[in-house]
This record gives structure tokens, sequence and C-alpha cells, in this order.
């Protein structure tokens, strides 16, 4: 078959996915702000398609953040990623599968400066031999977890209860996917698709019937730009930057957007909050914001997991219209409740009363 | 060629990000933070590769090194393979090595980072913690976040994380010898020093500033001064 454009563009960043037996590792964003998406991705690999996905209590953050942060030094995360990397071959696997953009950056640019640079890479293995008395190891195969789930995509298809399709028009839903720069813009061939047509959320969407927006900034940052956001007085930066992609891809009138990263959704969806209560502007239909997920919620979705069970609750921006759109039935009075259906009140309202 | 240089040049994310810039300003055009701040990566790499130690001293002491989001887009576009996040890192540092950071509004934020995130690994293993993220801190979190902290224990159940519980899970309590692992690599690789260079220059700087050390956190997480912006 010849490829053209595009085409021809992923047809060279096809990356080699493993199909079964990973060492899974978490994410600290993801833990926080979506834990049922992590729950959601177990359930749906191990349960529904049989899969061996291991995960050990003893596994900690990767130190991403505080390294892109700057609050330690290189040495320290490249000694925290060679833990990780020890755990998964203490534990007899060869292919690890971590839960969070930046961490699949930090793990692909450590391998490839070890790569480069034996001497550190033996550095390393001696403060991991003199720290935690660990033998070194390196995976054989690296992945992010949503390259798992663009792995499955059909598989996940075929056991679809629902489509990204608007059930009244019969046309497919509009979506955004945003893939988060650590993704794919440092070392493209480790993505899917590459740093300019990445592909792993393009894929899930189509498998699942939906269509993919093209905009103008659909690959700028999201603005979580580390100290830019965990400083309060530098948020500004944050804001301007999701404000940015919201203001270029209104046009295009997005039903959803799908997010690859576990912060994306976060700013994603409470700037939308903010602009909202600042300026009285939403991006959405009828006054509302429009609804941004992780692929594993969008996964569960189409596969017919109750919205509730997926986490939907914990988004500032509503998802029923979503849900309408594509007939997905819920309970609005389950919605904030507690384990065992638990009354724990709701949260108040935005001013704006419209998200 | 200048110590300070030489310095930067013992950093791997140079070795890695600086081969010869043509100053074509590529980075500056993709780069969010140019468009936001006042700030220009092309520049700070030609700072750097011209070896000028003085120069590269007013970079260290600047605000401008600290205005990057690390996003590392510029990585991609780059026609010659450099990576002006990587050397932004680099400078950054040295920065904290050599107490510059304090010279300058935003690099005196690093005193809150380093309590927030390296506290957050140290205490619980994690960079970010559900139990020290505020409300107050985040109102951008909206009414929401409001509910879930004040529901956290049913509201983390409720959505299948293992908040402080054993074994495996999202949130688990990460068992006392992995923590205790964490701090023997803190100290070994340079972390803990790093902190307590951060605190060590911080707390000079707040009596400077005749701040307590409460006084001086609030007021490098909450304030901003000085025009940042790119207008
Ligand atoms: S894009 Fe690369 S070569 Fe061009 S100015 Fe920036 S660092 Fe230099
Ligand atoms: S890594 Fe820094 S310099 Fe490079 S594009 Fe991102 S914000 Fe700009």
């Amino acid at each position: 078959m010849i490829y053209q454009g595009k085409q021809k563009i992923w047809s060279d960043y096809q990356k080699e996915i493993p199909d079964d037996h990973y060492f899974y590792v978490r994410s600290c964003i993801r833990q926080n702000l979506f834990p049922a998406s992590e729950k959601t991705f177990l359930d749906i690999t191990r349960n529904k398609l049989g899969k061996d996905f291991f995960e050990t209590e003893h596994h900690t953050t990767c130190g991403g953040i505080a390294y892109h942060c700057d609050t330690i030094p290189q040495e320290t995360s490249m000694t925290i990623i060679a833990r990780q990397f020890a755990l998964m071959h203490k534990y007899g696997y060869e292919n690890y599968v971590c839960s969070c953009i930046t961490s699949f950056g930090l793990y692909t640019e450590t391998l490839e400066t070890w790569h480069e640079f034996p001497e550190l890479e033996a550095k390393i293995k001696d403060n991991l031999w003199k720290t935690c008395k660990l033998e070194f190891a390196k995976p054989k195969y690296l992945a992010h977890a949503s390259d798992i789930i663009y792995k499955y995509r059909n598989l996940i298809a075929a056991q679809a209860k629902y489509k990204l399709i608007n059930k009244k028009t019969g046309q497919p839903l509009r979506v955004v996917e945003h893939i988060g720069c650590h993704y794919g813009k440092m070392f493209p061939s480790k993505s899917v698709g590459g740093a300019e047509y990445p592909y792993v959320l393009a894929g899930m969407i189509e498998a699942w019937g939906g269509e993919v927006i093209d905009y103008p900034e659909r690959r700028h940052c999201c603005g979580y730009g580390f100290r830019q956001y965990h400083i309060r007085s530098n948020r500004g930066y944050s804001l301007s930057n999701t404000h940015k992609k919201f203001e270029s891809m209104e046009p295009y009138k997005p039903d959803m957007i799908i997010t690859n990263c576990p912060g994306c959704p976060y700013f994603l969806d409470r700037w939308q909050y903010v602009i909202s209560e600042m300026e009285g502007k939403t991006y959405g239909e009828n006054g509302h914001g429009i609804p941004v997920f992780t692929y594993e919620e969008v996964a569960g979705l189409v596969m017919g997991y109750n919205p509730w069970d997926l986490g939907l609750q914990m988004h500032q921006v509503g998802v029923e219209p979503l849900l309408e759109k594509i007939g997905i039935p819920y309970d609005p009075k389950e919605k904030y409740k507690g384990p065992g259906g638990k009354d724990i009140g709701r949260p108040e309202l935005p001013t704006c009363g419209c998200l | 060629m200048g110590k300070l240089y030489d310095k930067l040049t013992e950093d791997y994310r140079i070795k890695e990000g600086l081969k010869a810039c043509i100053n074509c300003g590529t980075c500056t055009a993709i780069c969010p933070a140019a468009e936001f701040y006042k700030y220009d990566p092309r520049k700070i790499v030609d700072i750097v590769q011209s070896k000028d130690d003085h120069e590269i001293e007013n970079l260290l002491k600047s605000e401008q090194i600290w205005y990057c989001g690390e996003c590392m887009s510029c990585l991609t576009r780059c026609p010659r393979k450099n990576a002006p996040g990587l050397v932004i890192m680099a400078l950054r540092n040295l920065s904290m090595e050599l107490g510059y950071f304090v010279e300058s509004e935003k690099g005196r934020q690093q005193y809150a980072l380093a309590k927030i995130i390296s506290g957050n690994i140290l205490n619980y293993g994690y960079c970010v913690y559900a139990r020290t993220l505020k409300a107050k801190d985040h109102p951008e979190a909206g009414p929401l976040w409001e509910w879930i902290e004040q529901n956290m224990d049913d509201v983390y159940e409720r959505n299948g994380a293992n908040l402080e519980g054993e074994g495996p899970g999202a949130l688990r309590r990460i068992p006392q010898e992995d923590l205790d692992q964490l701090k023997k690599i803190f100290d070994h690789t340079g972390a803990t020093a790093r902190i307590e260079a951060i605190n060590r220059y911080s707390m000079e700087k707040a009596r400077e500033m005749g701040l307590t050390p409460d006084e001086y956190f609030h007021h490098v997480f909450n304030n901003t001064e000085k025009e940042h912006l790119n207008q």
C-alpha cells in the first residue's frame, strides 16, 4: 500500500506495543484528580480483555513534577526511575507501562541519556545499589497507558454498547484530542504517530465512531508549565494557554475533548470554569462548557460503564449534555453520592450555573 | 571560556540540549512562555553559547530563566535539535547551586516549590497528594474541590481509590520501607543538599526582606510584584 500525506507520516511512526504482560505504574496527578480512570484502565485490560497488568504498592512517584519544577536534580529523578525499573524486573516483567505523560517523557529522556552516556548509566546503577540494594534493569518496552488503549481500540469497539455518534442526528461527534507535550514532542519516534500527527487518541476516536477536529492550536500546550501552575501567582500563564486553545477550537464546535496526559484534562476543565466566572464566557452549546475526558473515561463510556463509576462527577464542566447526545443513561440523583449511596451533599453550583 | 560556562557543560542537559544554535528564533516563535512573558529562548541559548561569564551570571540572577514551562515544544521545532528547555533546566540548576536564584522574584518561588513538591515526595511518595491540596490555595479547582476536600474519604472510596490504604491502588499508603529508600536516594543524589541550599539562601533573603519563614513562603507563593508579562 502506498501511503501519502498524514497517512505516510503515521506509517513512519508505528510504535511497537506488546500485546500483554505489563508492569503498571500509576500517575500522581491521575490518582489524585481522576482515580476512577486508573481503576477503569485496570478493569478493562484485566477483566474485560483478560490481559495481565501487574501493580505493586511499592512503586512511587517518578519524581517528574519535582524534576520539572527544578526542585530535584537530574541524578535524583534518574535514580528514582531506576528503582521503578528495578521493581519491574524484580516482579518478573519486562514491559513497563505508566499512566502519566510527564513520566513517559522522563522515562524516555532517561533511557535515551543513559544510552548516549554509558558512564551516567553506570553511576545510576551504582546509586541504585547503594541506596536500595536493588538490581539495575531496563524495560524491554516502554508504553504510555494510552498506547495500550490505542492498541486495544478495536477490541474495545467490538465490546462497545455506544458509539461516539449523536443519537439524534446520526452524525459522528466532533472530538478535539489533546495529546500533552511530553508524549511526542521530545522523542517523536517513541509515540504513536509522531509529534506532528500523533495518532494515539485520533485512532481511538475513529475506532469508536467519532470525528477528529483539526484546529489551529491543536498542538499548543495546555499551559501546565509545572512551576507556572504550582505557584499561585504564576497561574495566569496556565490560564492564558488554555484560553488560547479554546478560542482557537471554538469555531469548530467540538462536542467533547479527549486528553492523553493526566494534568491536561484538569486544566482544560477547570480553566473553562475560571473563564466562565471571570468573563461569563462558555465554549460549548447552550451556555455549557465543553466536557473534557480522559481516554479511559471515554473507553468506559463506549463500553457502557455507569458514568458515576467512571468518576465523571470529579469534573467541574458537566458531562450530562454529552451523555444525552450519545444516549447514555444516567441517574442524576446518584451523581454525588458517596460509597454505597451515602449522602455526602453536593458541590455548590458555580456562580455562572451553566457548567 | 568562562568558569560558569564550564560548570554548565557538566550538566547532561547541556550536553544533550545545546549544539551550535543558528539564532533562527524558531524556538521563540513556538514557545508558549515567550507569548506570555518577556521571554526569548533564542537569546538565552545564544548567551550560553557565547560562553561569556558576565552575561551568564546575569542570566542566572535574572527573572527570565524562570519563565519557561518546560513543555519542550521547542525541541520538536529546532532545526539544529537544540533543546532550549533543557538549557533552561541546567541554568536553573546552577542558579540554585550558587544561590543566585534569590536575586529574582520568580527564582525565589523555588522555596515554596521545594517545600510543596519535594515535601510531598518525602512524606507520602507522591509529587502531588490530595491531603495537601487545599481549596483555599486552589480557587481555580472550583466549588467541586471544596466538596471533595470536605468529603475526601468518601469521594475517593466512591471513585475506586485506596486512599491511605494497604496494598496497591490509587493513593495507597506507600510503605515506610519505600519512603526510606526515597530518602536515601535524596541524600545520595543531591536532592537533600538541594533542599538545604534552597532553604539556606531563602532564609538569608527572608531576613534581608524582614520576613519570617512563613511570611516569606506566603509572599513567594502568592505575590508577583514586578511586571513580567509580555503585553
Ligand atoms: S530554534 Fe534552535 S537554532 Fe533556532 S534559535 Fe532556537 S535554539 Fe537556536
Ligand atoms: S520548553 Fe520552555 S523554552 Fe521551550 S517552548 Fe516550552 S516554555 Fe518555551
